[in-house]
């Protein structure tokens, strides 16, 4: 029993992080169909962004403080991802609307580059965050089973951010005019919504929250250049299985990935658990092509 | 020798949701070999979406379309697109929709009728008789002159007869053209209004149309769909004396006065 | 008009491919014995592009899991030659791992002509299977992509998991013979150069004779308009199938052959970076012609061994300033320049503009 709620709160665990990752990924697909693949470096971003405010509290801040880092560091990653986004978005994405595959190749190049950058900054060893201390230990919820505070941390900040994108999407204005792009480009066009700037604007918060992802990664274990790649794939299945167009759908492909997972990786073993999983996946897809959540088009191609 | 039945296409009771919206409901249209028929119809009426029924782009949420070709009587409703081609009904949709990095040759070559399998095109050859059969379309589409230009290099009217010609060379039995002239000059448009004559004397064709002027030009039967529903069959004078014809048409521009001096 | 094209074009491109054959056949009377091995390297890198380009360029299916059927056709040349070096006694690898027989698996690898076989059947039956799963359904664009790259992860997984079998991470490496020969002397690897020669020849004149065939006219109708080919009645599914599984092939001849001369395959050979590496011989080269991306291979992959041998971190920015120049500039690689050269020359004619507009997608 102990063991499989805490499989069942592994699975949960790997579900929130890739939830995270995948959000904007499914945003960007589904509004610009371009896809991202430096994303990854964008989380990688984030969390160097996390290691360089957590060295700036070390040197420059009283040892008592230093707990504190982490409170800033989410904004800070979070803005520095958003601001690399924007700049990518500006440059090179805006060029690539509507060539999903051509804008693949040429995000990859950018992420080569990231990556490239990074080793030559921090270094190409891995380096660890220190988490702050009030995260240490874990809530003891039966025999045997304690979830570690760092895990529910991480948790419950994808719930925040799930819930904030869920406020701007559909509450905002600015989320409205938004899924007015997605749904008819030209007609918003005609409408008056600047399908630049929500381009834009939607790209740099997608980019801002793998930034999000990168600062809880750090909680996780050591951070290095090309910690993006090891979650790139993952989350673009989690696109392909959820769909496009919806929260829902990216909620759902989430949590299909990372619980089956966990589960069939404790079943048999790591690499034989990632076979049945891409079995799956691809059996699912038999019977939803478009995935969990599909959008219609009246357009031939 | 048997008498060839003279109903060719019977659509029966056809129904189509898409998430609960109705585009057609209960839609019923009868085809006799070697008509012409215009499908006409307000905006949002469900012409296009009967054409995408017959030709097998959407599937009807119920009802049948009975399809009497050479090979017997076939419920086309259960058959993939490619194999509904295959049968003899041929589609030309709204927007032209050719191959445009394959030259004009090239594009009526691949559409010609011929064996589609695999293996049929790896080893197929392009004989005299071929060769003559496509310069022979060339000319009927007027594009003699540019079989070697990619396709995507044509005026919109070019592309237009272009996918006229690659339709042609399938040898359908049955035609179903939307909007034939959309976004054709006059000049076009009457080029266009001759090919139709011309093709409509061997086949059978459908064609979803809005432009009055050029349905007037045809003495042929036209059927008036409205909000998914048959609404009157019968020839062009018969519908435009028809007062529910008028009131959907007319009525529409009036209602949609009225809102805009409320607005 | 046809004699026309005989006269000038064509009579320049056949001696051009004259003179080109030539030099490759003749390179081992000019190279030294380790550049000559570079470029039987190269050479089996041009035959995946070709299978690439015949997926990408020509039917516009974007593969990033190519790495999997050339490694899958790699290691089933290892496992042969492993054999051949281990004389009747199980493998080195597996005996660190506790097996003590070998499994059976292995044993027909034994035959080289089994091995060939299976080098090539094998990546054509795994596309086969992926295309049938997905084309059918037409999951397709980055779906399919990413389902590729997906692919490639759980297959390296695979390897390297589990070891006992696979060699895992370290691969399989260390052979002695080939059809009775050592496979290190200069005479072996001369012969297997020229075997590496008249394969990528082979491999070329086939896929040439695909494309112009009226098979390769519906892959390209295919890659413009994949519904419209529906509606004129062809089912595009089984074609992309074909086209996937011939790719599928021409990849696994590249893996063996890639064995036969750097003597070691491995996971990391096979992973998500070699994979989209080889997509990027073919942009650069030119998607959509043959002789790009057989040119792409083996200039992208002479220019990665002097470059990375002398500054390893520039070539990596290079390498993504590459992808982002030749995917949003230079759509149609370094052939694409120079036809579009050709046509300014001329007096250019509108639709042979639009020729250049339309580059493969």
């Amino acid at each position: 029993m102990a063991i499989y709620v805490t499989q069942l709160f592994n699975g949960l665990s790997v579900s929130s992080i890739l939830l995270l990752i995948a959000l904007g990924l499914a945003i960007t697909f589904g509004l610009m169909n371009v896809i991202n693949m430096a994303h990854g470096e964008l989380i990688m971003i984030g969390a160097y962004a996390t290691y360089v405010t957590q060295n700036m509290f070390k040197s420059a801040l009283p040892a008592s403080m230093f707990d504190y880092y982490y409170i800033l560091a989410i904004p800070v990653s979070f803005a520095i991802a958003f601001l690399f986004g924007w700049l990518l978005e500006l440059s090179l994405i805006r060029h690539l609307y509507g060539r999903p595959l051509d804008s693949l190749l040429a995000t990859w190049g950018v992420g080569l580059a990231l990556q490239q950058l990074a080793r030559s900054i921090f270094g190409a060893p891995n380096v660890g965050v220190t988490s702050p201390s009030w995260l240490d230990g874990g809530l003891t919820i039966m025999e045997g089973v304690v979830l570690p505070y760092k895990r529910l941390f991480i948790i419950g900040l994808v719930i925040v951010c799930l819930l904030a994108m869920y406020f701007y999407i559909y509450r905002s204005r600015a989320g409205r005019n938004m899924r007015a792009v997605m749904q008819n480009r030209d007609m918003a066009a005609c409408l008056g919504i600047s399908t630049r700037r929500v381009d834009a604007v939607t790209f740099a918060i997608g980019s801002g929250i793998a930034g999000i992802a990168g600062c809880a990664l750090t909680l996780i274990g050591p951070i290095g250049p090309s910690l993006g790649t090891y979650y790139i794939v993952d989350a673009f299945m989690v696109v392909v299985l959820g769909g496009v167009g919806k929260l829902v759908g990216t909620l759902f492909g989430a949590l299909g990935i990372g619980m089956t997972n966990t589960l069939f990786e404790y079943w048999t073993n790591a690499s034989l658990g990632k076979v049945l999983v891409f079995v799956c996946i691809v059996a699912f897809l038999q019977w939803r092509p478009k995935g969990f959540v599909a959008m219609r088009t009246r357009s031939l191609d | 020798m048997s008498k060839k039945p003279s109903v060719i296409l019977q659509c029966e009771d056809i129904t189509v949701s898409f998430d609960g919206f109705k585009a057609i409901q209960g839609m019923n249209l009868t085809l006799e070999r070697g008509e012409l028929r215009f499908l006409i119809g307000p905006n949002g009426a469900g012409k296009t979406t009967m054409l995408d029924v017959i030709c097998g782009k959407t599937r009807a949420t119920a009802g049948s379309v009975i399809y009497s070709s050479s090979d017997g009587v076939i419920d086309v409703t259960k058959k993939k697109e490619h194999q509904i081609a295959g049968l003899g009904i041929g589609r030309k949709f709204q927007a032209p929709s050719i191959f445009p990095t394959l030259t004009v040759f090239e594009n009526l070559e691949i559409a010609m009728r011929q064996r589609r399998s695999v293996f049929a095109t790896l080893f197929a050859r392009l004989t005299a008789e071929d060769r003559e059969r496509i310069e022979q379309q060339l000319v009927m589409i007027g594009l003699q002159d540019k079989a070697s230009w990619r396709a995507g290099g044509l005026s919109h009217g070019e592309k237009q007869w272009l996918e006229i010609g690659i339709m042609l060379m399938q040898e359908p039995s049955v035609l179903l053209l939307d909007e034939p002239v959309a976004g054709m000059t006059d000049k076009e448009t009457d080029k266009t209004g001759e090919l139709l004559k011309e093709i409509a004397k061997m086949r059978t064709i459908v064609v979803v149309e809005h432009d009055m002027e050029f349905v007037r030009n045809f003495a042929s039967k036209v059927t008036v769909m409205h909000e998914g529903k048959l609404l009157k069959e019968g020839t062009m004078d018969e519908i435009q004396s028809d007062d529910r014809v008028a009131e959907v048409y007319l009525g529409q521009r009036r209602n949609a006065d009225a809102s805009r001096s409320t607005a | 008009m046809m004699s026309q094209t005989w006269s000038r074009a064509r009579i320049w491109a056949l001696i051009g491919y004259a003179v080109a054959a030539a030099a490759m056949f003749a390179a081992p009377l000019y190279l030294s014995d380790f550049r000559l091995n570079l470029l039987a390297k190269f050479l089996a890198f041009a035959i995946v592009a070709l299978g690439l380009d015949l997926i990408w360029g020509y039917t516009g299916i974007l593969s990033l899991g190519h790495g999997v059927f050339f490694g899958l056709g790699g290691y089933a040349m290892a496992m042969h030659l492993k054999l051949q070096a281990s004389g009747g006694r199980v493998p080195d690898f597996m005996d660190w791992s506790g097996l003590t027989s070998l499994p059976a698996f292995w044993k027909p690898f034994e035959s080289l002509g089994f091995a060939f076989l299976a080098g090539l059947l094998i990546p054509g039956l795994l596309a086969l299977i992926l295309g049938y799963v997905t084309f059918r359904n037409r999951i397709r664009g980055v779906y399919f992509t990413i389902l590729t790259q997906a692919l490639v992860i759980i297959t390296t997984t695979l390897l390297v998991g589990q070891q006992a079998y696979t060699g895992g991470t370290n691969g399989i490496t260390g052979y002695s013979k080939i059809a009775g020969q050592s496979i290190s002397s200069p005479d072996t690897k001369q012969m297997l150069y020229w075997v590496t020669a008249i394969f990528l020849v082979v491999a070329f004149v086939i896929c040439r004779f695909l494309v112009k065939s009226r098979f390769g006219k519906v892959l390209r109708a295919i890659r413009d308009g994949e519904n419209r080919v529906r509606f004129i009645g062809y089912n595009p599914a089984l074609y992309q199938m074909t086209a996937f599984a011939i790719s599928g092939v021409l990849a696994g001849l590249a893996g063996m052959l890639f064995v036969l001369h750097v003597g070691i395959i491995s996971p990391s050979m096979l992973g998500i970076v070699p994979s989209i590496e080889m997509v990027l011989w073919v942009a650069i080269g030119g998607r959509g012609t043959l002789i790009g991306a057989v040119l792409g291979a083996v200039l992208m992959n002479g220019a990665k061994s002097e470059i990375s041998a002398q500054y390893p971190d520039a070539w990596t920015f290079i390498m993504g300033g590459l992808f982002i120049v030749v995917v949003v500039f230079l759509p149609g690689g370094v052939t694409g320049l120079f036809q579009r050269l050709k046509f300014r020359k001329r007096s250019v004619s509108e639709h042979e503009q639009e020729a250049v507009r339309h580059p493969a997608v």
